[in-house]
């Protein structure tokens, strides 16, 4: 059951997957952040050693991701829950920190909405993300989103000179 | 030619667009051809042609007479690395997540039952 993108409209990126396990685990995953530190470290030499997370409305959320190797630090993201409806939907309001890499996002925040929907003991997973812009949603994927933000900018320009 | 992502997934983002650069991968279409299958009229049709143009997706091909449509394989392209880009950041992120979730449920298998009020 890989994972499954799609681009709904050209502000919204969504991600699709199933995952065998009721839902209350996957939103435990989702929701207790040392769980979430297990998981969402993004590529391999990458983790996430800033994790905090205030699983309520209006609370806030903080995380940053380290290189092993070289140990660039600090980018991540932060923002606020604005909806929490356990065991099926969160959304958050999500900021970009770029810490020590070189980054020029925008500041408008992306709006993050997760949703969990359990059947026969697999739970779908809904993850959409909805950019104020075009030029932010581009420019987020660009830096890999959760990765380890090792890509840039001049990657995706390389991508378009090749092809062109 | 200039790619423009913002146009090519303004482009994909619809299912008849979408049905249609489908049928042009198999081979170039005239126009009449294109709308054959689909339940709308032909200028329809060429209102989507045109986005899929625009986009870079597709081409006017050689044949001056029939004018086919045919796919650029170099949008769509671009358009899928970016795509898939992603995707694999985010499956290796939630192939960890199944790991994690194995363990839970094992956990709280052997954990004693407690009732939830």
């Amino acid at each position: 059951m890989p994972a499954e993108v799609t681009t709904p409209s050209d502000r919204e990126v969504r991600v699709t997957r199933k995952f065998n396990a009721p839902r209350q685990l996957v939103w435990d995953a989702h929701t207790r952040p040392e769980l979430v530190q297990k998981w969402m470290t993004g590529y391999p030499g990458w983790d996430l050693p800033v994790c905090e997370m205030d699983v309520r409305v209006g609370g806030r959320y903080r995380w940053a991701w380290k290189n092993q190797q070289d140990g660039t630090t600090g980018f991540g993201f932060h923002g606020t829950f604005t909806e929490v409806n356990a065991p099926s939907k969160l959304v958050h309001e999500e900021f970009y920190d770029p810490g020590d890499l070189p980054a020029d996002m925008p500041m408008d925040p992306c709006i993050v909405s997760l949703e969990l929907n359990e059947a026969n003991g697999v739970t779908t997973l809904v993850c959409t993300m909805k950019f104020s812009s075009k030029e932010t949603r581009d420019a987020a994927v660009a830096t890999g989103m959760s990765d380890g933000m090792e890509v840039g900018y001049a990657r995706l320009d390389d991508m378009f000179k090749q092809a062109a | 030619m200039e790619l423009n992502l913002d146009a090519t997934f303004s482009a994909l983002a619809d299912p008849t667009r979408r049905a249609i650069l489908a049928r042009l991968a198999e081979g170039e279409a005239t126009v009449m051809e294109l709308a054959e299958p689909f339940e709308i009229s032909q200028p329809a049709i060429s209102k989507h042609l045109k986005v899929l143009e625009r986009a870079g997706l597709i081409s006017i091909g050689q044949d001056a007479q029939r004018r086919p449509r045919k796919l650029e394989p170099a949008a769509l392209e671009a358009a899928n690395a970016w795509i898939e880009r992603f995707r694999e950041i985010w499956e290796a992120n939630y192939q960890r997540l199944d790991t994690l979730l194995e363990q839970l449920k094992q956990e709280s298998a052997k954990a004693p039952k407690k009732r939830k009020k």
